[in-house]
């Protein structure tokens, strides 16, 4: 009885697809039976259960990106009524209608709702944000870390390197070769480690690098945007403070 | 040139020397609404008993400027301005600096080659800028002109102070950033209406001077 009560009830999307890297993105209307509680990535496994568009059309199903469905692991990112978030964590109960989807388009679009974030893994690269504490023998227990400081890098450590925030920020773009806000939030992370804090100049030194952190121009969309509610431009300042001091270091010291 | 230390140096020079030379040239203009003509000839004369007074524009203001304005319009240029979606008071702030930065380069070109321009290739002398001035501001259309041109230095100045702040890493957590917004916005109200006081000072009749130098300003303008 409940399932024809609700049965009546539909969702609308708006999808932008896009059928390979090169091609056009076209628009596609899509109509979904409504569910209470139902969330974007359950409104997407309707599609492909029933892939038919608002016109009654059979189309090809909508591609898209997820993992833990539970905003922790960053795959499932999309502009959803123009914000990027997580689609997992996106209600329809609380979105309007009709909901927009469309992929981040500052990354490169794979299929549909697929974006390749390989960038930000290169730029985590690029930072060397990782602690070194390999050895060829055992070099033994590292520094014991401040429960103060701890717990907000514990904060930092959060980022799932979803990409939302590359694409809230005005300056990450193909004008631009800014590696975006994540990277340089990771890069105060790792150097607050005390282990990691023994490589911090190499970390400083990559974000003096073109596309470093003079990219950011303060425009403070990403710890608006940021769904772990990491301060993003926290980090950013106080890395600004870092490279400045670490800048005016090197030219004194030779 | 690395992009780190060319974004750093054109943050810099954004202040120092740019701003201070901006909070002098304010100062000097209010003498023109505080102490009139008289006022406004001895700040001039001032300025120009400077020691080495050629060499402290060169290097204080005329190469800081070329540098700050030409790589900041390549600044402009580069970002995806977005407060359709993000329709947040920073970025909106982000958005008016490019966009002040652009109309406050094309009025200093325009201001410039007003006032200094026509000094250098000796047209007028020190003694006729408040007589150059009060034509421009005489005229309502350039005087609203002025005030869009004021207004957007004194705005980019402003709120580039509050980006240095962040840049250099001064103002780091969201408390100390915030403050810091209340204070250079107050300094955006304080500068513009002591620029535009200075302007309205320039109406005065009394910086009328003879019909030469009229002629001279009206073919400035033209």
């Amino acid at each position: 009885m409940a399932q024809t009560a609700t049965a009546s009830k539909s969702v609308k999307f708006i999808i932008t697809r896009q059928d390979s890297p090169e091609s056009k993105s076209y628009t596609e209307e899509f109509e979904v039976p409504y569910r209470p509680g139902m969330n974007v990535i359950s409104a997407l496994m309707e599609i492909q259960r029933n892939p038919k568009n608002a016109q009654g059309q059979t189309t090809a199903p909508v591609c898209w990106d997820s993992n833990c469905l539970e905003e922790v692991c960053g795959a499932c990112s999309m502009v959803i009524n123009g914000k990027p978030r997580q689609a997992c964590a996106a209600l329809i109960d609380k979105l309007e209608q009709p909901i927009r989807i469309q992929p981040m388009k500052t990354f490169p679009v794979v299929r549909d709702l697929i974006i390749d974030r390989s960038r930000m893994f290169t730029a985590l690269k690029r930072v060397k944000a990782w602690i070194p504490i390999d050895g060829t023998y055992d070099l033994g227990p590292g520094p014991r870390m401040a429960e103060s400081k701890r717990q907000w890098a514990y904060e930092l450590s959060k980022c799932m390197t979803c990409g939302v925030c590359l694409e809230a920020c005005p300056n990450v773009n193909e004008k631009t070769d800014f590696i975006g806000p994540a990277a340089i939030s990771q890069v105060r992370l790792f150097n607050a480690h005390p282990t990691g804090e023994m490589n911090k100049e190499e970390r400083l030194e990559a974000l003096m690098q073109d596309g470093g952190i003079e990219g950011c121009g303060n425009s403070q969309n990403c710890v608006r945007a940021c769904p772990k509610g990491i301060p993003l431009t926290t980090s950013i300042a106080e890395m600004n403070k870092e490279t400045t001091k670490h800048m005016f270091k090197r030219w004194l010291s030779v | 040139m690395k992009g780190y230390y060319s974004r750093k140096l054109h943050s810099l020079l954004g202040v120092i020397p740019l701003g201070g030379f901006l909070i002098s040239h304010m100062i000097s203009n209010y003498k023109a609404f505080e102490g009139g003509k008289e006022g406004f000839m001895g700040a001039v004369h001032f300025l120009n008993s400077m020691p080495l007074v050629f060499f402290l524009e060169l290097f204080l203001i005329w190469l800081p400027l070329l540098y700050h304005g030409v790589y900041g319009l390549y600044i402009a240029y580069q970002a995806n301005n977005n407060v359709g979606n993000f329709n947040y008071e920073r970025n909106i702030r982000f958005m008016i600096q490019r966009i002040t930065g652009v109309i406050t380069f094309v009025f200093v070109i325009w201001h410039m080659y007003d006032t200094r321009f026509q000094i250098m290739i000796g047209k007028i002398t020190h003694d006729e800028l408040g007589a150059v001035m009060h034509g421009i501001v005489s005229n309502p259309v350039l005087f609203a002109l002025y005030v869009v041109g004021v207004l957007s230095a004194t705005f980019h100045f402003a709120n580039g102070l509050w980006a240095f702040l962040v840049s250099w890493g001064i103002t780091v957590g969201p408390r100390a950033q915030r403050i810091s917004t209340y204070i250079c916005m107050g300094l955006f109200v304080v500068m513009s209406v002591m620029f535009i006081l200075a302007m309205t000072g320039f109406r005065d009749a009394e910086f009328q001077a003879a019909n030469a130098v009229i002629d001279i300003a009206k073919t400035v303008l033209s």
